[in-house]
């Protein structure tokens, strides 16, 4: 288990410039997580790139605290044209 | 991870040409993310081959380490990691799964 903030400070230390960073708990256990990252940290990176830059920020939180993540990289255009 | 086990990873990895790390098997899925994965890659019409990790502890910690990947499921397509459920589904989703597979395509 780890609190939502707890995540979404780790997510923010770790990865660069995170313009936009939605962190919701499923299921009400704080171990069950989606998330949705904006940075321009995850341009030119390919989709395991970018997925790969997100769990070096979480760390060791994946090793146990976190039993399930689910989440969505986007640089700032794409996320901008989403909104768009 | 043991020399043994990278060997059986590596060697699972180059036998199998789409081979999927995942808990439970293809009619049983024991969780939701490798539930979505096995439904993807049977819409795909693709032959695949299973691993159940939850049978094998070596190789369900082993694959975290080769692929320096920390979660299951886990999608190897000719002996390349192509990722877990969100970069499948997403891959599904925008029509770019059927390239990834196109090598492998039977018939």
């Amino acid at each position: 288990m780890v609190e939502a903030h707890l995540v979404e400070a780790r997510l923010r230390a770790h990865i660069p410039d995170v313009t936009h960073l939605e962190v919701k708990d499923l299921t009400g256990t704080k171990d069950h997580y989606e998330a949705v990252i904006v940075s321009p940290a995850f341009e030119g990176k390919s989709r395991v790139d970018q997925q790969r830059l997100v769990f070096t920020a979480l760390g060791e939180l994946m090793d146990g605290p976190i039993h399930a993540l689910t989440f969505k990289t986007y640089t700032p255009e794409r996320w901008a044209a989403l909104a768009g | 991870m043991d020399d043994a086990t990278r060997e059986r990873i590596q060697t699972l990895v180059d036998t199998h040409p789409v081979l999927l790390f995942m808990k439970g098997n293809r009619l049983f899925p024991r969780c939701g993310f490798s539930a979505t994965v096995v439904e993807v890659l049977k819409r795909s019409g693709v032959d695949f081959e299973v691993i159940d990790v939850l049978t094998d502890p070596e190789i369900r910690q082993g694959i975290k380490e080769f692929t320096n990947w920390p979660t299951i499921p886990q999608l190897y397509v000719q002996g390349k990691f192509v990722g877990g459920c969100d970069i499948v589904r997403d891959l599904y989703e925008n029509g770019e799964l059927d390239e990834v597979l196109a090598p492998v395509k039977n018939g």
